[in-house]
């Protein structure tokens, strides 16, 4: 598609020493936020987010201006919080952390002006901390807004209290589960609560609380800027799918230059794979799978097409296209089977064993899952004692419908969506691959196949460093 | 030994608490200050810890041995983590852990024989999109070659660590100048990001 896009959440990545409050205020910074607390009204705001269309940036897709509709009137002794999700680790996804450390005060200015609009005056920013850079300069960009006044007793000249408080994570993949996240912060165990009550009524420290993505609140500014409508009409998608903006996209795995770029939403991903990503790493190696939105999210075939041939389908304007062909968006991914996850896709080529692929990621969910509910913590060591057993050749074709049978258990069954997003992605493996799964039974994953970077290995002492 | 910190860790260790309403809620990052004076969550760490914050120390051990981060064994000077998940492992991450294991002589989760290094394997570090690559420490080294990494290895025995790189990241071709403004959404020229090959 021969069109270019703004830089609109990162027009200050490049600046010289982007992430100084002096860099941020020459390029317009801190102008939104100063307008929403001596201008705007809470209701004004939230109406705004509302109309932009902002779905949440951390992977389920929720529309944020509703989830702030949700938050619990605050009663008397009471206050509300706001939490922003910065424990970015989900396999593939990487967006966040730029944000952070190249523009650690758009997700400022965000929280400023969402605690405005939500009625609270403290944000807790989880951050897991492997990420030492992020939270060194989230916490110098706190200290510089608390010297100018743009946080602490009168932001703004703003009878409102406003404060920021970094909490580091300690290294825990279900801490993004909001209310695991919830439990970290309180200094528990990251295990996730029962819902309901859900945080937006009973949160952190018991109290109504809003948790958003890093990447969902460093949107706000802008839409204040522009107008939640026309902030909106950024997206390709038509209107009516309720899905805004422009966001954070990643690409990693086999791509010429995989890293982060930024895109309206809707864009395909043949368009991520091959305009942003320059195409596949190696000739002669052609795409064999894809992975749209993190780890947890079913991966996709170049040569399956959307079936809708239905015309009230709203699927239908894509009907006998490929999928890679469909815009990236909420809906459309989930009317195709997958998910549109955090937008970081994962790209595999023909050199890849999707037995050994699916291999790597259950010994990813069995190291994290919390042990809390037994359909996931059993679950996730089957699959990978199962996958081992298929590898090494020990296993048999009745395995394979195991796979099937463990995944179709654990979904729906447990407090959180570890479980599900554990199993979703077996199943979508299994299913599209299964030829592979099946000859992996009958005579193992041959030995130079165990492992995935194979095929990379000659090309890697030619490498630049 | 029961465990003793510098004042200056005490004033940081009373402005962390003051942060939260709860006391318990400083656990986390109370125990991070103290891994860094001690190197390993001891249990006399486990101990202060739950004194200072009012907590029983079943609680403590609770919350430190859900996570991964803190170490619940002594180790040695510099930590290096290898990322295997898979966006790693496409781009070489076993071959890196390969690589370092037989500079070290050891396996992953045990140390090195120069008594230097403790080596362990990470689950995703979100650093995917610049695979392969490890942790040392407090920082990210990406974009790895075994080569690239012996490079960084041998400047942290020399004592002179190198700083983390910074992030790259390309714009998307855009006319030039009104990058400053937030507001206005650049117009369009052809054509979209050049398929370099």
């Amino acid at each position: 598609m021969p069109t270019t896009y703004a830089n609109i959440l990162t027009n200050r990545y490049t600046l010289d020493k982007s992430w100084t409050i002096e860099a941020v205020e020459r390029a317009g910074g801190y102008v939104a936020a100063r307008k929403a607390l001596t201008e705007l009204t809470p209701d004004f705001i939230k109406a705004e987010v509302k109309a932009a269309n902002v779905r949440g940036r951390g992977g389920a897709g929720f529309p944020a201006g509703m989830k702030w509709g949700f938050l619990a009137p605050v009663k008397p002794g009471e206050q509300a919080y706001l939490v922003i999700n910065a424990d970015e680790g989900e396999p593939g996804t990487f967006k966040d952390r730029t944000l952070m450390e190249k523009d650690p005060h758009r997700l400022i200015e965000g929280c400023i002006i969402a605690m405005w609009a939500l009625g609270a005056h403290k944000t807790f920013i989880y951050v897991r901390c492997e990420l030492v850079l992020s939270i060194a300069r989230l916490e110098a960009a706190i200290a510089d807004c608390k010297k100018r006044g743009y946080l602490g007793s009168r932001p703004f000249g703003k009878d409102h209290a406003l404060d920021i408080v970094v909490h580091p994570g300690a290294g825990a993949y279900i801490c993004g589960e909001e209310t695991s996240l919830l439990n970290s912060l309180e200094g528990y165990r990251g295990e996730p609560r029962l819902k309901p009550p859900f945080p937006a009524v009973k949160g952190a420290f018991g109290m109504p609380t809003i948790v958003n993505n890093v990447e969902t609140i460093a949107s706000v500014p802008d839409v204040i800027t522009m107008g939640g409508e026309k902030w909106s009409n950024l997206s390709l998608l038509p209107p009516e799918m309720k899905d805004g903006g422009t966001r954070l996209y990643g690409i990693s795995g086999h791509v010429k230059k995989p890293g982060v770029f930024e895109a309206p939403v809707g864009i395909t991903l043949r368009e991520m794979i091959y305009d942003f990503g320059g195409g596949m790493l190696h000739e002669g190696r052609p795409l064999k799978g894809v992975i749209p939105g993190g780890s947890s999210t079913p991966v996709l075939r170049p040569e399956d097409k959307v079936h809708a041939p239905d015309a009230k389908s709203p699927m239908n304007k894509w009907h006998g296209k490929s999928h890679l062909d469909v815009p990236l968006g909420v809906d459309t991914m989930r009317n195709i089977g997958t998910m549109l996850g955090t937008c970081c896709a994962i790209v595999m080529d023909s050199s890849v064993n999707m037995v050994e692929a699916s291999r790597n990621l259950m010994k990813f969910y069995h190291h994290e899952s919390c042990g809390q509910c037994t359909p996931c913590r059993e679950g996730t060591g089957w699959l990978e004692n199962v996958l081992n057993k298929l590898c090494e050749g020990k296993g048999k074709a009745s395995d394979v419908d195991l796979l099937v049978d463990i995944s179709n258990n654990m979904m729906g069954n447990t407090i959180c969506a570890l479980a599900d997003g554990t199993a979703m992605p077996m199943l979508a493996f299994v299913r599209k691959f299964r030829g592979e799964f099946l000859a992996a039974a009958e005579k193992g994953v041959p030995v130079k196949d165990r492992r995935l970077d194979a095929a990379l290995l000659s090309a890697f002492s030619g490498r630049a460093a | 030994m029961a465990l003793s910190l510098s004042t200056d860790q005490e004033k940081k260790i009373d402005e962390i608490v003051a942060r939260y309403p709860t006391k318990r809620a400083a656990c986390i990052p109370v125990l991070h200050v103290c891994q860094a004076q001690v190197g390993w969550v001891s249990p006399d760490v486990i101990a202060w810890v739950a004194q200072r914050l009012e907590l029983a120390t079943s609680e403590v051990q609770g919350v430190v041995t859900f996570y991964t981060m803190y170490h619940q064994a002594p180790v040695k000077k510099h930590v290096l983590w290898v990322c295997r998940t898979l966006s790693c492992d496409l781009r070489g991450g076993k071959a890196i852990q390969e690589h370092v294991e037989k500079r070290f002589g050891c396996h992953a989760g045990q140390d090195s024989a120069n008594g230097v290094w403790t080596l362990k394997k990470a689950e995703c570090l979100a650093g995917c999109g610049y695979a392969p690559m490890v942790q040392i420490d407090d920082r990210f080294f990406e974009n790895l070659t075994p080569e690239a990494l012996d490079r960084v290895i041998d400047a942290y025995e020399k004592g002179q660590p190198p700083p983390q790189a910074e992030t790259a990241f390309t714009k998307n071709p855009a006319p030039a100048p009104a990058a400053a403004a937030p507001a206005a959404p650049t117009p369009s020229t052809p054509p979209s990001t050049p398929q370099a090959s």
